[in-house]
């Protein structure tokens, strides 16, 4: 292999936050038995499953993914995902909580509550307690929301799989502390520094693979209290002749349901960021979960969410 | 980014993006109280620097009419405080990471806290931190907590300063109080280590000297919060110092290649540079510099990659290689500077868990040498650190570990302190040097060794451990233990916590700290009588788990018999054949176990007795007995 000739004498925000994160899986997966990366799917862990590229490389990253599936996910997500998953040969997990599957939980009769409590929340529980994993990676950011500014990079979950903000661990210098007691478990945040615009100019500079809905193409949708549904199969109720084509693109991927588009003509990921930048409301305001009540993304976190 | 007016941004995208992606990266903490006007500052930074969306500003509108303390005007200390019991109570209490961005740089800031019992979280947000911003209200000047807040600056090791003098509105702008000030502090700051800082005339409310200069303040010419953070050369000794690569993992994904992954964590490295691996103290090469995106000829202090080395040398996690003509020094015993932050407090003697590099190792500490005094400064006297005090002590470690002095290299002198219990991380410790005495101390290396004298015993040393409440019957059943091996025709010797407080440990009182002292002095006499080819009867209440554990882990494997004398607090109390419960219950006994004093029982015990009920002290003895037979410690009688 050739070597680049480079000699720098310091590192840009982009190289020195991918440094940092790369330290971080490489910590993890050093203090921990059984490691596994929570894969969603959406740009975060598009940038995660990168990162844990770069980490281990030559080696393939040492640990499998989990995808905690609710089955109303968008369709270019699940075509998505087994591409991703091919061409890391890593291992795929996929997990649907049974009991959801059973009730047939969903959007449109159970609420967005519910249906994001039973089918994220408890199955991602199960997933782990099933697996019996001891430390997730997942692609949290401390700038998506208030609560998240003071979650940790490591942060210890009890056998409950509860956050308790007062008994998290101090972390100092790039010292994490990941030793749990049986049964507990630790959730890794190798993005915790990462702001959205960080995560994109990094998908541009290294241009890693995202999930096309990202892009503004036509798109059948319905409007839904004010939002952009689209329209991804014939499991969403609408009322003949309410599907219009409209040019949109999605902030963030979720449950095709709950998750609203934006009209939209960008196309690139220049004109993304660019209409990102110029644009007036964060990421989360398209996300149903946030708007319950002040401090909801806190209840869900104590509760288990990732 | 509600109000970005760029017009690169807006006609030439890509070229803003080529431009922003060569953007540096700054850390800072921000120090000072709610009343200084913290959390304001840092709400002025987000949103000067367009970082306020409209459904979050439309937030903070609503919520500054609805809870805010400026009367309805918008009150931007809401938009950084966190949590949701936050709040309510007004207060930030623990450490949040918020993040802008300007054409220049990108900023992580550490909004810490600025009371008193927040030492933890201030040291904490420090360790990353290049830069800090130390808030000083214009109408109190210096301030106990100002001189707190300086001292756990340099403490930990940030050599940029800047004193944001704030509320200068509230003092009419005028140049005479902010010169006042700088005095003030200057006076003071040299004698803690901040040789040079900056000075910076602000109000976070009316935004002046922030991003923009203030028409109020016209006889201030130095730059304004933002364009001096933009600016700052943060290069710091770490980057010009001897290179250091902690490895993390060893990456080996077939038999072809080998490499070590790490994070550079002093100096750079180039292809063919002579490294030296320490504790080994091996040398090689580095024949490559591995990353994902093709092989490097050199790399930098902050950069992760993976080194392959031209000999096959044995390296694994927790190795340090570094510059061969320039390695860390190794040592096993040092003196460094100790933050308590758990709510338990320090136990001299007690083994924790110390965390480095990517290397673990068991740790004891001994009795702070002294406290600082953070509010004062002054050193005093002290038998422990409690939450968030600082203090010097004595480490010693049960291997030797690759280090530099704190002072020159964060990284590789600084460490954790870990509870081996609950895996609380308890202390961040800095490291000052080794201390020699571990070299000086060599071991006697003797002819005659344990197993000869067990040979000639005819018996397998032990120590058989007896634990539980004063009362329980540990010193009764011992004693028939005792006397049951002696008439077997062992060689027995029993240690019992009455007479050893008469003699050895008569200096010793009742806290725990004694406590903890009172039982290793126990294990280590056990040991050498172990090592004399005893079997040693050992009787003490021994309350705390991990001082049983340090005893266990003395001695060798199968060498150790736990026997939990079981009873419950209320049959001890009637028991009470000493008088001390009622002594204790009339409140003139302090630290009494059982009674104002934890006793942890052990979780599995080799030999578990209840003595409430009916067991007599003879079938007790046979239990014990048949366990020592049981594991071998004795040989059936024939």
């Amino acid at each position: 292999m050739s070597s680049r000739s480079n000699r720098i004498d310091r590192l840009t925000h982009l190289q020195q936050l991918e440094a940092d994160s790369i330290q971080i899986f490489r910590e993890a997966i050093a203090e921990s038995e059984n490691p596994v990366m929570l894969y969603s799917v959406g740009k975060d862990s598009a940038v995660m499953l990168h990162l844990a590229k770069k980490a281990f490389f030559p080696s393939v990253p040492p640990f499998p993914l989990l995808h905690v599936d609710t089955t109303w996910k968008f369709k270019a997500m699940y075509e998505f995902r087994d591409r991703m998953v091919a061409e890391s040969q890593m291992e795929l997990i996929v997990h649907q909580n049974p009991d959801a599957l059973l009730r047939g939980i969903n959007p449109f009769d159970h609420g967005s509550a519910t249906h994001t409590d039973v089918w994220k929340t408890e199955g991602l529980k199960q997933a782990l307690g099933k697996h019996g994993f001891d430390l997730a990676f997942g692609g949290a950011r401390r700038d998506e929301e208030r609560s998240r500014a003071k979650e940790r990079v490591f942060s210890i979950r009890s056998a409950q799989h509860r956050w308790d903000p007062k008994s998290q661990r101090p972390e100092l210098w790039h010292l994490y502390n990941a030793r749990v007691q049986p049964g507990e478990s630790v959730r890794v945040f190798p993005l915790s520094n990462w702001t959205e615009l960080d995560v994109w100019q990094y998908i541009y500079r290294e241009s890693i693979p995202i999930v096309p809905l990202y892009f503004a193409a036509k798109r059948p949708v319905v409007e839904r209290d004010g939002a952009l549904i689209m329209v991804d199969d014939d499991r969403m109720p609408r009322e003949p002749g309410e599907i219009t084509e409209r040019s949109v693109r999605f902030r963030t991927l979720g449950c095709y349901p709950l998750t609203g588009a934006i009209e939209s003509t960008a196309s690139t990921l220049p004109e993304i960021i660019q209409e990102m930048l110029l644009t007036t409301s964060s990421e989360r305001q398209g996300r149903v979960i946030d708007h319950d009540s002040t401090g909801s993304m806190e209840k869900k976190k104590q509760e288990g969410y990732f | 980014m509600a109000h970005v007016a760029n017009e690169l941004l807006e006609q030439d995208i890509e070229a803003y993006l080529t431009q922003h992606e060569n953007k540096s990266m700054l850390r800072f903490i921000t120090c000072g109280s709610v009343d200084d006007g913290k959390s304001t500052l840092i709400g002025r930074l987000l949103y000067d620097s367009k970082l306020v969306f409209d459904d979050h500003l439309s937030a903070l509108i609503s919520d500054s009419k609805r809870i805010g303390t400026q009367g309805g005007d918008l009150d931007f200390a809401l938009l950084v405080d966190g949590l949701a019991a936050e709040r309510e109570q007004g207060i930030t209490i623990d450490v949040a990471y918020r993040f802008f961005s300007t054409e220049q740089r990108k900023f992580i800031v550490a909004d810490t806290p600025g009371h008193e019992q927040y030492t933890r979280n201030m040291v904490t947000g420090a360790s990353t931190a290049e830069l800090a911003v130390i808030l000083i209200d214009a109408r109190k000047g210096v301030l106990t907590q100002t001189r707190r807040h300086s001292y756990l600056v340099s403490l930990l090791g940030i050599r940029h300063v800047v004193l944001a003098i704030n509320k200068l509105d509230l003092v009419d702008y005028s140049e005479e109080v902010f010169d006042g000030i700088v005095a003030d502090y200057q006076s003071f700051a040299e004698g803690i280590g901040i040789s040079s800082f900056t000075a910076i005339p602000i109000s976070a409310l009316g935004g002046d000297n922030i991003s923009e200069r203030s028409l109020h303040t016209p006889w201030y010419k130095g730059p304004t919060l933002i364009e001096h953070l933009e600016n700052v050369d943060v290069d710091d000794e770490r980057s010009r110092g001897p290179f250091r690569f902690p490895v993390q993992w060893v990456n080996r994904p077939d038999l072809d290649f080998r490499g070590y992954a790490g994070q550079i964590a002093g100096g750079r490295i180039q292809v063919g540079g002579a490294v030296r691996i320490v504790p080994s103290g091996a040398e090689s090469t580095i024949t490559r510099i591995v990353t994902a995106d093709g092989d490097l000829s050199e790399a930098i202090t902050g950069q992760s990659v993976t080194l392959c080395l031209a000999d096959a040398i044995d390296i694994s996690r927790g190795d340090l290689i570094a510059d061969a003509q320039a390695p860390p020094s190794v040592a096993d015993q040092f003196e460094c500077h100790l933050i308590w932050m758990a709510e338990e407090e320090m136990l001299p003697g007690r083994p924790y868990v110390l965390k480095i590099g990517g290397r673990t190792v068991a740790a004891t500490v001994s009795q702070p040498k002294y406290e600082v005094n953070v509010n004062s400064l002054v050193h005093q006297a002290s038998k422990t650190l409690g939450l968030n005090s600082i203090g010097v002590c004595n480490l010693s470690l049960d291997q030797p570990i690759p280090f530099d002095p704190y002072v020159e290299n964060r990284e590789t002198g600084g460490f954790i302190l870990v509870d081996r219990f609950t895996n609380a991380t308890v202390a961040a410790g800095l490291l000052h040097f080794g201390l020699r005495r571990a070299d000086n101390v060599h071991w006697q290396a003797v002819e005659v060794d344990k197993v000869r004298r067990s040979e000639m015993n005819n018996q397998r040393p032990a120590v058989i451990w007896f634990t539980g409440l004063s009362g329980s019957g540990k010193s009764t059943i011992a004693n028939t233990v005792e006397q049951r091996l002696f008439d077997l025709g062992h060689r027995t010797y029993l240690l019992d916590g009455d007479n050893i407080r008469h003699g050895l440990n008569h200096d010793l009182g009742f806290t725990d700290a004694d406590r903890v002292e009172n039982v290793r002095r126990v294990a280590e006499v056990a040991k050498l009588m172990v090592d004399a080819g005893l079997i040693v009867l050992c009787s003490f209440i021994s309350p705390f788990r991990a001082e049983r554990q340090l005893a266990r882990e003395l001695v060798g494997e199968g060498e150790f018999v736990e026997v939990f004398v079981d009873v419950s607090l209320e049959v001890a109390e009637q028991r009470d054949h000493k008088g001390l419960y009622a002594k204790a219950r009339r409140g003139e006994l302090d630290n009494f176990t059982g009674i104002d004093s934890p006793y942890e029982e052990p979780e599995n015990p080799d030999v578990h007795l209840h003595t409430s009920g009916s067991l007599t002290i003879e079938a007790a003895a046979d239990e014990v007995l048949g366990h020592l037979y049981q594991s071998g410690i004795l040989s059936d009688p024939r």
